[in-house]
């Protein structure tokens, strides 16, 4: 007999290895993240994945599904709490959607549309960060950049290169790129590199290609983003 | 440079696990990590470039820019506040002629504040050039502004500036007497491993870092797994704010925690071990070193440990000014040379430690008193303390009290007892388990420290009446923002916004709604954070918040909203722009300001 955990009452079956976020998945049911893709090694640090596993809080992508469990996920205390962690990753950076090239691509955007965040709730931050445009390519605005280390990690596992990688501590935690000068320019990123399309926001985007898809038809544009979700990183995940 | 780099990364065998290691001595001879250092080290060790920088930036003690040949850092702990720290400070900065985190133009010197340096029983502290400073007055400040202005090298400054007194004023069952050289081995040996492991089941030692996890159950646990490399971990790295005990147990009792360390070495199957020793901590690096190498001559170390076949030695490795390395899975990357953030868990480092191998990570105090138990069997400590909290509780009491120092107790010592002993008069509120703990009120006093009431690492702080509660948690609440090790968003941000609500109400921009958004981001962090510290941050807040709302409310302004910033503050520069003084250019925050 296959072993089963319970998610907002709903009995789904896993397999041995597998996380809370990798049997919902598979069962179609979407947990909101951020920092996860299928593809790469689980992060567990943006914690909008968090259900309620027995009663205790756990970051789904990175905690392993084990018989029995009863996961809580859709719950109004858990909903609201995503919402305003969703908001700090908004307050933290400079999020300025109309006026980014992302709007209607971006995940955090996405994101907060699907959890019905209305305002920033939490005072902005305005911090001072930089934007290195020095790549032929490739730019990288830090302003945007919510630390999820899925171009770290997309880099290393997927590009066989080590372009990125977080550095510094706290609230002044940020991206560096792997060059003596410190510029993207002196790394070995191509605008081929899986990293240099992972970003779910707009920190890192693909020059000349701005705008080739109109707003309006967009990825968010028509479809919400536990939808999209589930169409196109379960697909992955199941190949 | 090269050369001196070179010789540093080969006496570190290359290996990338000493990073922090070789930083230190970087750190140590340029006062900075030159470019050139990290590019050179990035091919010598064969690690990308980025993890040395994310290294350097990730600690406090390294700088990618130069910092003075004399850095001088002074304590930011509440203890060294509520002994002047503020006012010395200003004085010394005078005096040396350079501001808070900058560095004086001729180069000579840095200054700058710190996290507590555990010395609270003898501040205000500071470290100059890693090396503890105690007892600062006027007269200090004036000898060290001296010497350094006369650029004397530190082993020409008079000793007594660096004097670290362990003021023990009650000792119990493991201070009174110290165990003989060996004699926990020689038993252990004796009795067997497998009944030395049952005696300290027996005897309910529970990890005296503050979590309380059964040490029996852990040492278990990790000897039963597949891998047979493993490894022995002692957890030095005391950061939490008013505790200073480890510091003591190292600098008086350190053979015996190393006997503990070789006992559970013995009892898990371990071949090498580690002792992580803060930073702050560098002067008792040499003694203990010392301690190590007596104990190898004496076959206490080494192969064949007493010819019982066991081989096992200790490492001692230093941090480099991180709280969260005080997280055992942090401790653990910071072991391995990295950034010390707290791994996913599970699986936990029983199963998957150090280089993925299982490893017991034990506070100094848990692996001191193993080797007690391992000498006088499990039922000597079982029989003191409660039910659930067997043996004793080493405490560090600072604060306003008379007699601050070290004090041992039977686990359920009642609050009052301990206040009595070291003369507390006239108390107002006692933190209990430092910042991370629980602050309790003057009418909590017959409340017991013991795992089912007041749970402590051994942090003990004192505020007489005089003292204003907010400050602490001003303090308290700026402290977890800085040492936030940035991983996780609920913490990252909610700490950075902890700090902003709080300097809020405490500088009276506060109104009715912000007490209520300081609760509910408070929860936030508490209930979402990946590790302890994020979980705990908000307990300066939350704790105080249930005993003194009242003190919050009479910050607050009697208007239904303040907004967050300054308006007319924000006009500042526009007004000197257009060179206007006059009322009009001037803006009322509020409507009942316009009254």
């Amino acid at each position: 007999m296959s072993k089963t955990i319970t998610i907002d009452g709903k009995v789904i079956p896993f397999e041995e290895g597998q996380t809370i976020m990798d049997a919902a998945m598979a069962a179609g049911i979407y947990i909101p993240h951020l920092c996860h893709q299928p593809e790469f090694t689980p992060h567990g640090s943006c914690k909008l994945c968090t259900v309620k596993v027995n009663g205790r809080n756990c970051s789904a992508c990175t905690f392993p599904a084990m018989d029995g469990q009863d996961v809580l996920s859709e719950t109004e205390e858990l909903i609201n709490d995503r919402r305003k962690i969703t908001q700090m990753l908004f307050v933290e950076g400079n999020h300025l959607c109309p006026g980014c090239e992302k709007t209607g691509n971006c995940q955090l955007q996405a994101v907060g549309y699907h959890l019905n965040m209305l305002d920033n709730h939490f005072p902005l931050f305005y911090p001072d960060r930089e934007v290195d445009a020095s790549h032929p390519d490739v730019m990288l605005d830090q302003n945007r950049c919510i630390l999820c280390t899925l171009c770290v990690r997309a880099s290393q596992q997927e590009d066989g290169k080590n372009v990125f990688a977080i550095s510094g501590r706290g609230i002044d935690k940020h991206l560096i790129a792997n060059a003596e000068s410190g510029l993207l320019k002196d790394t070995d990123l191509d605008a081929t590199d899986r990293a240099a399309h992972i970003c779910p926001t707009g920190a890192i985007l693909v020059k000349r290609t701005g705008y080739q898809v109109p707003i309006g038809q967009r990825i968010y544009d028509h479809k919400e983003i536990d939808q999209v979700s589930l169409e196109t990183e379960h697909l992955q995940h199941g190949e | 440079m090269k050369q001196f780099i070179r010789g540093i990364a080969e006496n570190n065998h290359y290996q990338p696990t000493h990073l922090l290691q070789i930083l230190r001595q970087i750190q140590a001879h340029y006062h900075y990590i030159p470019e050139a250092a990290i590019e050179q080290l990035s091919e010598l060790l064969s690690i990308p470039r980025t993890q040395i920088i994310s290294v350097v930036e990730f600690y406090s003690f390294f700088h990618l820019t130069p910092r003075g040949q004399y850095e001088l850092l002074i304590s930011d702990s509440i203890t060294d506040h509520m002994l002047g720290k503020k006012i010395l400070f200003d004085y010394l900065a005078n005096k040396l002629g350079v501001a808070a985190g900058e560095v004086r133009k001729d180069g000579v010197v840095s200054l700058d504040n710190t996290s507590c340096t555990g010395m609270c029983d003898q501040g205000p502290a500071g470290l100059v050039n890693g090396y503890a400073l105690t007892r600062l007055d006027r007269p200090a400040i004036d000898k060290i502004a001296e010497l350094i202005n006369q650029q004397k090298p530190l082993n020409e400054w008079p000793s007594e500036l660096f004097h670290v007194d362990d003021n023990i004023y009650k000792s119990g069952l493991l201070l009174d007497r110290q165990i003989e050289q060996g004699a926990a081995l020689r038993s252990a040996f004796k009795r067997g491993i497998k009944e030395t492991l049952k005696e300290i089941d027996n005897s309910g030692l529970r990890g005296r870092g503050g979590a309380g996890f059964k040490t029996a159950i852990k040492w278990q646990f990790c000897s039963e797994e597949q891998q047979t490399e493993r490894y022995v971990v002692c957890n030095a790295d005391e950061g939490e704010p008013g505790t200073f005990k480890d510091r003591v147990l190292l600098n008086s009792y350190a053979d015996q925690v190393f006997e503990g360390m070789t006992v559970g070495a013995a009892v898990i199957g371990a071949k090498q071990g580690f002792l992580y020793l803060r930073g702050e901590y560098l002067h008792l690096n040499n003694k203990l070193q010392g301690i190590l190498d007596q104990r190898r001559r004496n076959g206490l170390l080494g192969s064949n440990i007493l010819g019982s076949g066991l081989d096992f030695d200790i490492e001692i490795c230093l941090g480099a000014g991180a709280y969260i390395c005080g997280e055992e899975s942090a401790l653990i990357e910071s072991l391995e040379g990295k950034a010390g953030i707290p791994r996913n868990r599970p699986p936990y480092p029983v199963t998957q430690g150090y280089l993925g191998k299982p490893t017991v990570v034990n506070n100094v105090e848990t692996f001191l008193a193993a080797a007690a138990i391992a000498v006088n069997g499990g039922d000597w400590f079982a029989n003191i303390g409660t039910e659930k909290s067997k043996g004793t509780k080493i405490l560090s009491i600072s604060g306003d009290c008379d007699r601050p120092g070290i004090y041992e107790y039977p686990f359920g010592v009642t609050i009052r007892t301990v206040l009595n002993d070291c003369g507390a008069a006239d108390v107002q509120g006692v933190q209990v388990g430092g910042p991370s703990g629980t602050f309790i009120s003057n009418q909590e006093l017959d409340r017991k420290l013991a795992f089912e009431d007041l749970a402590t690492g051994g942090s003990f702080i004192i505020f007489n009446s005089s003292r204003n509660i907010l400050d602490a948690v001003h303090n308290f609440t700026h402290f977890f923002a800085h040492e936030s090790c940035g991983f996780c968003t609920p913490c990252r941000v909610g700490t950075s916004l902890l700090k902003k609500q709080i300097d809020k109400i405490v500088e009276g921009h506060g109104s009715a709604g912000d007490i209520v958004a300081l609760e509910e981001l408070c929860q936030l962090v508490k209930n979402y954070s990946h590790c302890g510290l994020g979980q705990t941050a908000a307990n300066p807040i939350l704790t105080t918040l249930e005993r003194y709302l009242g003190l919050y409310e009479s910050h607050l302004k009697e208007i239904s909203f303040e907004p967050g910033f300054d308006l007319d503050g924000a006009l500042e520069t526009a007004r000197r722009m257009a060179n206007r003084h006059d009322a009009s250019a001037h803006l009322a925050q509020t409507e009942s300001e316009h009254e």
